[in-house]
């Protein structure tokens, strides 16, 4: 299953400086896995170390953000493209 | 209506019907059209909330100066409340904020730190709490203030019981997660069954320099258990929501309030019967300079993203 990510340029220094790269799961947890084995050290700065989302990382899929769907357990298919953005603040 | 001075006629805010926004008959979209605040925008509410309630906590006294990291909105509202209370204020706001808000910021005499436009506001609260370990200023901080999400469990969500007693969704968008919060909890109190949803707005690359996760934020005062769903809403979606509001219903609504009313239309496109709430924070007149109501679209999609509307 292809899927397009989105990356954050926080994260474009483990893609060579690239902001879409695609990477292949049918789970967010697997696409996850499947980035950090393309880009060594990309899934430090989104997974924490008790194996949830970062804090102050969101991750979409499509445009609905993970955390009031599946989390990590959220279902990705071909086509759909997943966003990953530092949390913002506004106001 | 009368009132005693400006700051009274703060909130109670027209919700007004977009039966020409709804994608189908049984679901309708209302729009709570914050912009009728007195400075403009819905942080009129937490403006005069937040001030109040260091006053009658003895934190800010006249020899105070007033400090707070602001994308606009907020630094205009405490302004607006400054300028009838007297105290001095000074606002960080991110450099590439759109003219009119420096504009009116300088008008209500406050003064101006900027902070780096491509941090966005994370970068003035970075700018502003460096700032703040000097005891001259009292700083509100919208992000931690429970007088935030207060002033909208008890103003706007109450409005909301009142005016509407049926809805069934609220949207509105999320800066400081203070609106969610407070008008969440009240409606949830109201009827456990209400969904509530967040706008989150993907904005130009001008906007995501952060160097490092340390420096991304989540607002303390935000209750992330009251959301049911968070869509995150392009600049181009938001600036055609924002141009249809015009066209269509005749109202003229800043860019977050288009990218709330296409939040609000994803969910109304899955349901059969509602009654949607959308939140429209403050009206277009602040980003007349952005050219989002250009007849060339493209115009205006160039002009939304260089700058910060959120």
């Amino acid at each position: 299953m292809s899927v397009r990510v989105k990356l954050p340029t926080i994260l474009r220094k483990h893609s060579g400086g690239q902001a879409l790269v695609d990477a292949q799961g049918s789970t967010l947890r697997e696409l996850l896995a499947d980035l950090e084995e393309r880009y060594p050290g990309i899934t430090k700065n989104i997974v924490s170390q008790d194996g949830g989302l970062h804090r102050f990382i969101n991750v979409y899929v499509n445009d609905e953000d993970v955390r009031y769907l599946g989390s990590l357990e959220t279902a990705v298919k071909e086509g759909d493209t997943v966003s990953i953005l530092p949390a913002v603040a506004g106001g | 209506m009368r009132y005693r001075d400006i700051l009274d006629a703060i909130g109670d805010t027209p919700l007004v019907g977009m039966p020409r926004m709804s994608p189908k008959p049984g679901v309708r979209l209302w729009a709570k059209l914050e912009g009728q605040n007195p400075s403009g925008s819905v942080k009129d509410r937490i403006a005069k909330r937040m001030i109040e309630a260091a006053e009658a906590s003895g934190e800010l006294t006249h020899d105070r100066i007033i400090l707070e990291p602001t994308s606009g909105n907020t630094g205009i509202s405490l302004a607006m409340v400054a300028r009838r209370k007297g105290y001095r204020l000074t606002v960080v706001i991110p450099d590439n904020a759109s003219s009119e808000r420096i504009d009116l910021l300088e008008l209500f005499g406050a003064e101006i730190v900027y902070s780096p436009g491509e941090k966005g506001t994370n970068g003035s609260i970075e700018v502003a709490r460096a700032l703040a370990r000097d005891d001259r200023y009292f700083m509100p901080f919208q992000y931690g203030n429970p007088a935030n999400p207060l002033a909208h469990y008890e103003g706007t969500g109450a409005e909301i019981v009142r005016d509407l007693p049926e809805v069934t969704h609220f949207v509105a968008g999320l800066g400081t997660g203070g609106t969610l919060t407070g008008v969440g909890r009240r409606l949830h109190e109201h009827n456990p069954n209400v969904k509530v949803v967040a706008a989150e707005p993907e904005l130009g690359e001008l906007v995501y320099g952060l160097r490092s996760l340390e420096e991304g934020f989540i607002p303390p005062i935000f209750d992330e258990s009251v959301l049911d769903r968070k869509f995150l809403v392009s600049s181009s979606d938001s600036l055609r929501a924002t141009r249809e509001l015009t066209a269509k219903e005749g109202i003229f609504a800043g860019i977050s309030s288009g990218a709330v009313v296409h939040a609000a239309r994803r969910i109304a496109q899955e349901i059969d019967e509602g009654d949607i709430v959308c939140l429209l924070a403050d009206g277009g007149w602040k980003y007349l300079s952005t050219e989002a109501w250009a007849p060339e679209i493209e115009r205006a999609e160039k002009g939304v993203s260089e700058t910060l509307w959120w």
